[in-house]
């Protein structure tokens, strides 16, 4: 067996339309970052889906780790004064 | 005079289309069956466009014989190896580019789909040359099959710029542009733009008057003949 | 919305957790080993299907009878591809390589479903592979869109929403056959005689027998049981059947009052298996023809690599 086809993965975000974020759409193997962008299209925008894509090398993605699911997002979970919805405003006030 | 015209540009699209279908299932890589079919079916939508110009689509892809055919025959050729294909490709685009953004800026009857076709055709070149450059510039194996390509399809470049009635562009700016287009990339891939004739009448180069090379006719023998064995049927 | 497990609970009491309350599980979450394994067995099978399944319609692209089915077949085909694609890219968030399962591919080691080892013989036969092959994918896969592992799930939503298009050219390229001339009409016929039981082994063998059913029915993994999906399937096939002119090659289908579904006659599970084990009608040709494909793309693969390293800090497309 040859090694050749050890292309590294990229990860494939696409914008959808102008207005809206990149979202990641899944991945793909390229020899190159041009390469990469060029299967993207192909494959991931073959039904008008996209007006811009990004490609990424998996490898240079860094991402919390579910172990650190708790203390990363929980203390978040208990500030509800952070929400809009937290405060009571008389009725009839207006462009609030 | 558009009758002509819009076989001669719908058969290239049409055969190419069919030479670039035969690969699905075989491609190098995954990636690459979709890219190749893409290209496929955009020739094939051209076809469709220019066929429906001058009659009926269908009868006349399937009901022609071959001598009716006005490909030029560089499209007609074999798929071969992957760097042959490329090779192809790579001929084949550039020119095709070239041509519809000259009928884009144009207000002739093959205007509306130049148009859209230029946007195609960009993408169709920008594959054959990133592929040029990738087999070209990688392995000494790939460098070898590539130059070999290139060197056995250049005869059939010369029949690209024969100037086709009532197709209105400047045949001549084409062919240079195309020169400098495919040389440049020669050059970045360090590849050799080959030197032999571009086709004459010893060679190559008279599809567009319906001469065509042998596999061509074992091509549209596969094509036509489910769609001849049904005569009258509707599909 | 989240579940609550207490702290220190085990991974696998958040795992087991997750599943109950219908969360998804994602990459890098904890999960059972036989979790994983059976998921990655199931994904690349699923994506080996969809690259072997491209060859028996390829078969047709350079003999379709009219552009517009020609294009609507390349497109499929073009497809299937995009779709094995997606899968092995999901099967990849599993900590496996796309190599190492092709490699499993090309071995026999890891299978592709069945029912493209039988040929295709005529133009009919493409109509039947959208109608009842795609049909019977179909209705495997949309419960998939629910399974329990993130990467699958979304893979399977994009697919489906991808496929319906797949089952109703199928049909109505079946359709155009079967009010067309005689010998049209009688192809279409031959070409369902052909086609019906293997789409109903598709479902896999009956519950009864069925090796790894339970175990994925409590993960999560599979919603529904093989003989409800099949049975589901049989329920919307016989109508659509009846619309087309074209008759179901089976004497014992009939409309089961009771049960409030049709019955159906008993099928040759000993077909099955011995397609299964490699004696089907192209199980060589097709391995062999992927095989090919891959052996003789490797001088290819290999160029754009050494190209890749040779280039590797010149390139830069356009900055975000």
């Amino acid at each position: 067996m040859t090694s050749s086809t050890d292309w590294p993965l990229w990860e494939v975000f696409v914008r959808s339309r102008r207005g809206l974020s990149h979202t990641h759409a899944g991945s793909l193997h390229a020899p190159d970052a041009r390469m990469a962008l060029r299967n993207a299209r192909d494959l991931y925008t073959r039904r008008n889906e996209g007006v811009s894509v990004w490609v990424v090398p998996s490898a240079a993605i860094t991402a919390s780790s579910p172990d650190e699911k708790d203390p990363f997002f929980e203390p978040a979970a208990d500030k509800p004064y952070r929400h809009p919805t937290f405060y009571e405003i008389p009725e009839g006030v207006k462009h609030l | 005079m558009t009758r002509t015209a819009a076989l001669a540009l719908g058969d290239d699209a049409l055969v190419l289309s069919h030479r670039l279908g035969e690969w699905a299932g075989h491609a190098p890589v995954l990636e690459e069956e979709v890219a190749l079919a893409n290209i496929a079916l955009d020739l094939l939508g051209q076809a469709r466009t220019l066929l429906s110009m001058a009659g009926d689509e269908d009868e006349l892809a399937y009901l022609r014989e071959e001598r009716a055919f006005t490909n030029t025959q560089l499209t007609e050729q074999p798929n071969g190896d992957f760097a042959h294909t490329i090779a192809r490709q790579l001929y084949f685009s550039v020119y095709q580019h070239l041509l519809y953004a000259q009928l884009a800026a144009g207000n002739g009857p093959f205007a509306p789909l130049a148009a859209k076709a230029v946007k195609e055709t960009a993408y169709h070149r920008d594959h054959a040359e990133h592929w040029t450059l990738r087999l070209g510039d990688g392995t000494e194996e790939s460098h070898r099959r590539m130059q070999h390509a290139l060197d056995a399809l250049w005869r059939y470049t010369g029949e690209l710029f024969e100037p086709v009635e009532g197709v209105a562009v400047d045949w001549a700016a084409l062919r240079e542009d195309w020169l400098t287009l495919v040389g440049g990339t020669l050059r970045e891939a360090t590849l050799t733009l080959p030197q032999g004739p571009q086709g004459d009448a010893w060679t190559a180069g008279a599809g567009r008057q319906g001469i065509h090379t042998e596999p061509f006719g074992r091509m549209l023998a596969e094509m036509q003949h489910l769609h001849r064995s049904h005569p009258g049927a509707s599909w | 919305m989240t579940t609550t497990v207490p702290h220190t609970a085990t991974p696998e009491a958040v795992f087991d957790a997750a599943v109950a309350a219908d969360e998804r599980i994602e990459p890098r979450d904890w999960m059972p080993d036989a979790y994983r394994a059976t998921l990655v067995r199931q994904i690349a099978q699923h994506a080996h299907s969809e690259i072997i399944g491209m060859q028996p319609e390829a078969n047709w692209i350079t003999r379709a009878p009219s552009l517009r089915r020609k294009a609507i077949l390349m497109a499929k085909v073009q497809d299937e591809a995009g779709h094995g694609l997606y899968l092995y890219s999901a099967a990849e968030t599993l900590g496996v390589d796309r190599e190492e399962l092709l490699d499993k591919l090309h071995s026999g080691r890891q299978r592709y479903s069945s029912i493209f080892n039988y040929p295709t013989l005529t133009w009919a036969d493409v109509g039947a592979i959208g109608w009842l092959v795609d049909g019977a994918a179909i209705t495997n896969q949309v419960p998939l869109c629910r399974c329990s592992y993130g990467p699958y799930a979304r893979a399977m939503v994009r697919i489906c929403k991808e496929e319906s298009f797949h089952q109703r050219q199928g049909y109505e390229l079946l359709l155009a056959l079967s009010r067309g001339t005689e010998a049209q009409h009688a192809m279409a016929q031959d070409a369902v005689n052909r086609w019906w039981w293997p789409s109903l082994m598709m479902f896999g063998p009956p519950d009864e027998q069925s090796a790894h059913s339970g175990q994925s029915m409590a993960w999560k993994i599979k919603r529904h049981s093989n003989d409800e999906l099949r049975q589901r399937f049989v329920d919307i096939c016989v109508p659509q059947a009846e619309s087309l002119g074209l008759t179901l090659p089976d004497p014992a289908l009939r409309w089961n009052e009771e049960r409030g579904h049709y019955d159906f006659g008993p099928i040759d599970w000993d077909e099955f298996n011995e397609v299964l084990r490699g004696n089907g009608p192209c199980n060589a040709e097709r391995l062999a023809q992927r095989r090919a494909a891959h052996e003789n793309g490797a001088w290819v693969r290999d160029a754009a690599t050494a190209y890749a390293a040779k280039h590797a800090t010149a390139h830069q497309e356009d900055r975000a």
